[in-house]
Parts: structure tokens; C-alpha cells; sequence
């Protein structure tokens, strides 16, 4: 069966066969041989082995380089079959002594291009592919021990990051479940000395950055839950499972079909609870601070294909783990709580929302600002926008009612008869009729006029400065005409944005506007979201206007909800988005430029002619010019969005601390918590951008006058980079 | 040897690879529908419910990227939903990651395909179906309570 696809024809020409050279055939033969041992087959695997090493020792002669090369690349992409490989290794230099030690040169040599090209994970796997040869009588112990020396004595080292040392202290340590019997047997001075240089650095690394990191803030390891017995949660065998299954994951992210097999016939699954170890190595990536190593929804679609592989036991293997994480959730990370909120809704809606919510029936008794009930809370409206209102209501006990979520409907204030006497209710009316006519933006204004301002004695000519009740009218009234909908409202944006933009001019326009979007929609937050994102991409408002909205008084009650910080971190990626893209545009702009030179340069060497050389360059120069302008412009709306954030977060929790500090009570209520994890998230999520400003960020913001509650979250993240 | 090299049988993405289904009404060459296809940010999805809102769409498909546009597939004659629809991001890597993760998933309590489009026109947002509709519904034997009930040839006898 061939195994090649549509890519056949993707060469440009259409219906021509791409001429395959020998050679390329023999190297992609031998990649999957080389690949495929291991996999399920006839024959053991040993045989297999041997199979493999006579066939590659048969192919030395004429495809050394090609082999070396493979094995080297299979040695730091599947981890999770090192055994396998340095097994096979081990035939090879039985046979081919010289092989063998070509095939260290190399590893020598990647290792070391790895680490010049700060490729930590893919190094580490080396280092272990290297130890393991010492049990396959490739490398000599005392050779791995001088390695090991090397490594530890970057401990010595003065003035160097603690991540150096910590990587090599780690590449150490993780090989030991494989080399470090041998070692010792044979050099049990040298290792001796080598663990208690170890344990000494271990001792005096800063912790600083830590609880930044922790998904639970209790202090010890949980306690092993009734069960499956599994290896403890410190021991050298956990961890080579655990790291394996990683690596299982690594390497088949994108095929979940795949991945889900591989994992489960992870070798040795009936002495370990395998499932109970899937399980756990997945939540463990889906709450890895700072994000997890790969998408979120990949996480949830690989635990549905586990699922279907396993019917009659994963799902209750992952029904324990949630109850589990539920019962723990008072010492969770807000962030690790919004992944699972996301995930256990997302599950459940590929499960007909089946779960027995009166076993949670203790969340109902507590504030509902605790931790448990407001999971419970957000998950269910996470449920009702995956389907709808009614579906959550008929779901759930009555007594969850508290819990369910709001019937997702438009307010409209200046809504019937009743409301007559508000202001602004009759020019409401008339633009009603006017939008249902199809009325355009000018006569749109027209209607305007008339509204007063509340805010002026005297009215400027234009009557175009900020006019709240301008806004109000206007955006209640059109967001209510065309509240069927998405579509129906991203139309209305569109077709009124001249309005839009001239009423939301100023930052108190633009202010009002997303406050009144609030005031209509406070019960559909999905709404609120996807108007927000179109208003800024068609620049009716801008990110520092998203940013002051979220931490205004008007949103104060609903400033720990997880809406509120799904669009203030859609925010700020947008405005991140946005600097990049600009940047781009600049560099491509400039590499035309110099190609333009280029060309010239060759094409004509004598022609001195500079005056049309520079009427060539003229415009892209200009170009260059205004995408610069633009870059500098746009970073520095990038920098000020951030210090509007972290300014109104260090108000806010001073605030707080001064009331409670003057009226005695504890500082830690689920509001402190939830407050102080949401400004160590904008540290974490966005800290490539961040990195960038930590000297104003030290000197105008996180100062030593700051309290000192505040002040641990930058300093943890400072010692992020240490 | 280089960092930068990697193994085929890591490069395998069949999830994201282009089905066997060509649009009939494409206008172009088939190498130009393919090359479309290749770069589109753009998904067809099938098996909705006629009842599935474009909220629920928006809230699925957003958990793999930032979601441009979602157009709704309607009956041409009721111009109602008829079971499918358009979804448009922003970046291609984000619709790739929809065909991964997000195809073959639930959405209200269905099993929903998603595909590679070649970008939407006008007109396309209609069943091309005798009766409106999907092709699919003229046709059927089933009974599917999402999607009208019987097939329209059954309802017809």
C-alpha cells in the first residue's frame, strides 16, 4: 500500500510523478525500520532487534552517515523507546566496535549543537540515551561519571543564572533511574560525592519563584487516595513512568487516535494502573504553569479517545480524578481552575451532561465565592453555551438553582410603555423605526442631534464630545434591534460604525460604550466576549479602554467571574498580535528593499546612475519609514496597555489590604485570592512581552513602598529568570 | 547532524490532510480547488443539528483559535438552518488545529465532521438539496429528529 498521499501532487505541477532518486528511498526505508522496532509484531522484540542490527550492520558500508543520523535524531525524538534504541545500539557496537564509537561522537556533537540552540528537553533526552549505553557496554561507567562531573561542577560556577545549574543538576539527576546503580557499583566514591555536591546545591537554590508555578498552594503532596496502588508520588519509579508517558504525548500530539494507543499499551500495563497514570499525566500537562505544552483542546479530545478504547474502565478512572480535583479545589490555582472549568464542560457536552451533581451538594452550603461553588457555577454556564438554557435547568437538582446560570436575554432598558419617562426614551423610539426602515449613518446622526447632555450647560456646536446618553440611546437601542444574534449584531457594528466610531471618540466615549454593551447583555457574557473582540478589531475601542472597563466599579461584582478574564487576556493577545504583525510587515518591507539592492548591485555594475537608484528606493524607503512610526507606535500602546493593567490591579488589592489591615480582619478572603492569582496570570501568560519591561515596571510600579503581599508576586517573577 | 531534523513518522498529521470530497460547483481547476484548500482557513461542518445556533458553533470552534466569521447553512427556501455551516478563522493553524481536535466531537449531543473549504461565496451558505436542503436529507432512509424528521423523498411517498 502506497504510502503516499495527496502531497504527491502538491509539487506545483499537476498530474506529474515526482522521479524518487534511490538513495532517498533506501534513507526513508531504513528510517522506518529503525522507526517501527518496537511496535507490536509477530516475533519478540529481542528477535526483532537482532534482526534489525544484522540488516543495519549490513548497510554500514555504503549508508554509515544515513544510520548515524537516524538513530542520533530517534535517540532525541523518542524518548520514550530509549531502551529500545540503546538496546539496539548495543548489537551494533557487538558487531562494529568502530561504529559504536562513531555513533557517541555524534551524540557528543548534538548534544552539544542542541544546547547552543537552547533545546533543554531534547538535550536531557540525550544525556539519558547516553547513560543507557553504559548498561549496553557502549560507554565506559568512569566516562559518564567525568561527564556527570562536569555537569555538577557548573554549581561551583559564580555569577551564573540558576537555571544553568538547575539543568544540569536535572540532566543529572533524571538519568540516575537508569544509570545510577551501575555507576555506583563501579565508582562509588566519585557518585557519592556527586549526590552530596547535588544535595548541597539543592539546599541553597532560591525558591523564590515557586509557589508562582504550584497548582496547589497546600504544602505537602497529597496523600495517596484509597485505590489502585500506585508507585508513590516520589519514587524513581513514578517518575520514569510519568516521563515516558510524556513522551508518549510529545510525540503523537497531533495524532490522537494514535496517541490514545500508544499510551495504553505502554509496556508493563498490567503490573501498573496504567489508566490511573494516563489520567494523572494529563492533568498534569493540562495544569503546567505557565501553559500546558500543548493545546487545551487536545487534552480533552485524547481523554474522549481513551475513553472509547477503554469504555469499561477509564471512564470511572476519570470521574474519580475529577471528584478528587473538585474536593481539592480550595487550594487551586485560579488558573488551573479556568482549564478545568473549560475541560470538564467541554467533556461533558460528549457525554449528554450526565454527572451526579448531588454528590456535590456541599458546595451549595458555602459563600458562593468560594472556590467549590463558583466551579460548580462556571462550569454550568459553560454547559448552557455548549447548549442552552433550559437543557442546564432540567439538568441539575432544584437545588442548584442558586448555581444555574442566568437565562442568557438582551436588557433593554427603554423596553415598553413603562419606561417612558426615562430620558432619551422618545429619541429611542425614533431610532428604532429609523434602524427597521434601514435608515443610514447620517440620518442616524440626525436623530442624535437631539439628544441632551447631560454632562454639559452648553452644548459645542458639533454635539459630537462625550454624550453618554448619546451612547446609551444608540447602543441600546441598536444592540437590542440586533440581539438575535452574532451575525445579527457584528452586521449592526458594521453597518453603524461610522456612528460607533464618532460617538466612542474620546477614552470616556469609548468607556461608556462598553459599559452600556454590559448593561444590555450582563446576562449573556458569551455576547459581551464577541462584541468586545469586533469592537476592537474595528477600532471602535482600543485595549487600554477593554483594560480600565474590566477594573471599573461597574464591573466590580462580576470581577472575579471567568468571562471577565477570558476577555481581558483575548485582549491583550489581540494587542500582542497586532505589535507582531506590524513588525512582520516591516521586516518583509525591508528585505524587499535589500533584494531591490541586490538586483541592482548585480544587474548593472558600471551604471553609476544614483539618481535613479534612489527614485527605485524612494517608496519603499517611505514605506519603511511609516511602518516604523507604525511599530513604535504600536509597542508603545502595547507597554501602556500593560501598565494600565498592572496599575489598576496594585490600587485594587491596596485597597483591600488597607481595609483589612485598618478593620482587622483576614486578609485572605476567596476575592484576595482569586485577585492576587489574577495579576500572577498576567505575569505568567504574557512574560515574553513582560521581560521587556521590568525596569519601568521595578522603578514606577512594583517600588519597596509597595505592600509586601504585592510586591512577592513581582519578585516571584524576577526570580522566574534568575 | 541538525537539531532542525525531525522523523516522518512524527511528521504524520492525517487529521489535517484533505478529504476525498471535491465541491462539484468549484469554479476552477482541480489543482487550483487543492491549492485553496491547502492554505484555507476555512471549515465546512456537517451533521448539525437544524437546531444547533450559531452561539454553540462559536463557543466549540473557539476553543482552537479566534474565530473570524461563522455562516450558517440555510435551507434555500425556508432560509432556516439546514445542518451545516462555515467557520472561518483567523489563522490557518488554528483551523488545523479544529480538524485535530474538534472534528468527530459532539456538538449537541451530535458527531459533527468538520472539512477543509476553499473559502465561502455567496450562495454557498445553500443546501443544494431538490427541496432546499443537503443533498443528504433529499435521500435519506433514517429517522433524524435534528434534521426534519425523515429524508424528503420518504416524506414524500
Amino acid at each position: 500500500m502506497s504510502r503516499r498521499r495527496h502531497s504527491d501532487d502538491s509539487d506545483g505541477q499537476p498530474h506529474k510523478r515526482r522521479r524518487t532518486s534511490e538513495p532517498s528511498e533506501i534513507e526513508e526505508r531504513l528510517e522506518s525500520l529503525i522507526c517501527r522496532v518496537g511496535e507490536k509484531s509477530n516475533s519478540s522484540l529481542e528477535s526483532n532487534l537482532e534482526g534489525l542490527a544484522g540488516v543495519l550492520e549490513a548497510d554500514l558500508p555504503n549508508y554509515k552517515s544515513k544510520i548515524l543520523r537516524i538513530l542520533c535524531t530517534v535517540a532525541r525524538l523518542l524518548p520514550e523507546k530509549l531502551t529500545v534504541y540503546t538496546t539496539l545500539v548495543g548489537l551494533l557496537n557487538a558487531r562494529n566496535y568502530n561504529f559504536g564509537g562513531e555513533f557517541v561522537e555524534a551524540m557528543i556533537r548534538q548534544l552539544k549543537e542542541c544546547l547552543k540552540v537552547n533545546m533543554y528537553n531534547q538535550a536531557v533526552h540525550l544525556v539519558r540515551f547516553l547513560s543507557d549505553l553504559v548498561n549496553c557496554h557502549v560507554i565506559a561507567a568512569p566516562s559518564m561519571v567525568a561527564m556527570f562531573e562536569n555537569f555538577v561542577s557548573v554549581t561551583q560556577e559564580e555569577d551564573v543564572p540558576q537555571v544553568r545549574c538547575d539543568w544540569y543538576i536535572f540532566a543529572f539527576l533524571s538519568s540516575l533511574p537508569w544509570v545510577g546503580k551501575e555507576l555506583y557499583e563501579k565508582k562509588d566514591a566519585e557518585m557519592d560525592r556527586l549526590l552530596s555536591q547535588t544535595e548541597s546545591y539543592l539546599k541553597r537554590r532560591l525558591k523564590t519563584h515557586v509557589p508562582m508555578l504550584q497548582v496547589w498552594t497546600a504544602d505537602k503532596p497529597h496523600p495517596q487516595e484509597e485505590g489502585p496502588v500506585m508507585p508513590g508520588s516520589h519514587s524513581v519509579e513514578r517518575f520514569v513512568i510519568e516521563e515516558n508517558l510524556h513522551c508518549i504525548i510529545k510525540s503523537h500530539w497531533k495524532e490522537r487516535k494514535t496517541c490514545a494507543a500508544q499510551l495504553l499499551s505502554y509496556p508493563g500495563n498490567n503490573k501498573i494502573p496504567l489508566n490511573y497514570h494516563i489520567v494523572e499525566v494529563i492533568f498534569a500537562e493540562l495544569f503546567q504553569l505557565p501553559s500546558p505544552p500543548h493545546i487545551e483542546v487536545m487534552y480533552t479530545t485524547l481523554l474522549i479517545e481513551l475513553c472509547k478504547l477503554q469504555p469499561g474502565s477509564l471512564p470511572q478512572v476519570l470521574a474519580q480524578a475529577t471528584e478528587m480535583l473538585y474536593m481539592r479545589l480550595d487550594t487551586m490555582n485560579t488558573t488551573c481552575v479556568d482549564r478545568f472549568i473549560n475541560w470538564f464542560s467541554h467533556h461533558l457536552s460528549n457525554f449528554q451532561f450526565r454527572w451526579s451533581w448531588e454528590d456535590w451538594s456541599d458546595c451549595l452550603t458555602q459563600d458562593l465565592e468560594k472556590p467549590k461553588p463558583k466551579f460548580v457555577r462556571e462550569v454550568l454556564e459553560k454547559c448552557m453555551r455548549l447548549s442552552y438554557h433550559q437543557r442546564i435547568i432540567d439538568l441539575v437538582p432544584a437545588s442548584f438553582s442558586v448555581l444555574s446560570p442566568a437565562n442568557p436575554v438582551c436588557m433593554y432598558k427603554y423596553a415598553d410603555e413603562s419606561n417612558r419617562s426615562l430620558p432619551g426614551y422618545t429619541v429611542a423610539l425614533c431610532l428604532t423605526i429609523a434602524i427597521k426602515n434601514k435608515a443610514s449613518n447620517d440620518e442616524i446622526f440626525g436623530i442624535l442631534k437631539d439628544v441632551p447632555n447631560p454632562n454639559q450647560e452648553d452644548d459645542d456646536d458639533e454635539g459630537f464630545s462625550f454624550n453618554p446618553l448619546k451612547i446609551e440611546v444608540f447602543v441600546q437601542t441598536l444592540l437590542h434591534l440586533a440581539a438575535k444574534s452574532f451575525s445579527h449584531s457584528f452586521s449592526a457594528l458594521a453597518k453603524f460604525h461610522e456612528v460607533f466610531k464618532t460617538l466612542a471618540e474620546s477614552d470616556e466615549g469609548k468607556l461608556h460604550v462598553l459599559r452600556v454593551v454590559y448593561e444590555v447583555w450582563k446576562n449573556h457574557p458569551q455576547m459581551i466576549a464577541v462584541l468586545v473582540d469586533k469592537m476592537i478589531r474595528t477600532q471602535i475601542v482600543d485595549c487600554a479602554a477593554v483594560a480600565n472597563w474590566i477594573f471599573s466599579s461597574e464591573l466590580a461584582h462580576d470581577f472575579t467571574r471567568f468571562y471577565i478574564w477570558e476577555i481581558l487576556h483575548s485582549t491583550i493577545r489581540k494587542m500582542n498580535k497586532h505589535v507582531l504583525k506590524i513588525h512582520k510587515e516591516l521586516e518583509d518591507t525591508k528585505a524587499r528593499l535589500a533584494r531591490q539592492h541586490k538586483r541592482r548591485d548585480s544587474d548593472d555594475d558600471d551604471d553609476d546612475d544614483d539618481r535613479s537608484t534612489d527614485r527605485e528606493d524612494g517608496p519603499l524607503e517611505e514605506q519603511i519609514e511609516r511602518l516604523q512610526e507604525k511599530v513604535e507606535s504600536a509597542q508603545s500602546e502595547q507597554k501602556n496597555l500593560f501598565l494600565v493593567i498592572f496599575q489598576r490591579f496594585i490600587m485594587l488589592l491596596t485597597e483591600h489590604l488597607v481595609r483589612c489591615e485598618t478593620g482587622g480582619i483576614d486578609v485572605f478572603t476567596p476575592w484576595y485570592k482569586s485577585c492576587i492569582e489574577r495579576l500572577q496570570q498576567i505575569f505568567l501568560q504574557h512574560h515574553q512581552i513582560i521581560q521587556q519591561y521590568m525596569v519601568t515596571l521595578e522603578n514606577l510600579l512594583f517600588t519597596a513602598e509597595l505592600d509586601h503581599h504585592i510586591l512577592a508576586v513581582f519578585q516571584q517573577f524576577c526570580a522566574l529568570q534568575a | 547532524m541538525c537539531s532542525a531534523d525531525t522523523l516522518s513518522v512524527l511528521r504524520s498529521d492525517s487529521y489535517v490532510d484533505l478529504s476525498q470530497y471535491r465541491d462539484q460547483h468549484f469554479r476552477g481547476t482541480r489543482y487550483d480547488q487543492e491549492r485553496l484548500l491547502r492554505k484555507s482557513c476555512t471549515l465546512y461542518v456537517g451533521n448539525l443539528s437544524f437546531y444547533t445556533t450559531e452561539e454553540q458553533i462559536h463557543e466549540l470552534f473557539g476553543k482552537s483559535g479566534d474565530i473570524k466569521k461563522v455562516i450558517m447553512g440555510l435551507d434555500k427556501v425556508k432560509k432556516t438552518p439546514c445542518g451545516f455551516c462555515f467557520v472561518e478563522y483567523y489563522a490557518r493553524g488554528d483551523a488545523e488545529n479544529a480538524m485535530r481536535y474538534i472534528n468527530g466531537t459532539r456538538l449537541d449531543d451530535r458527531i459533527i465532521r468538520t472539512d477543509w473549504d476553499a473559502g465561502f461565496k455567496e450562495g454557498r451558505q445553500y443546501g443544494r438539496g431538490r427541496s432546499g436542503g443537503q443533498v443528504r436529507d433529499e435521500y435519506r432512509q433514517d429517522y433524524d429528529a435534528g434534521r426534519g424528521g425523515y429524508g424528503k423523498n420518504v416524506q414524500c411517498q
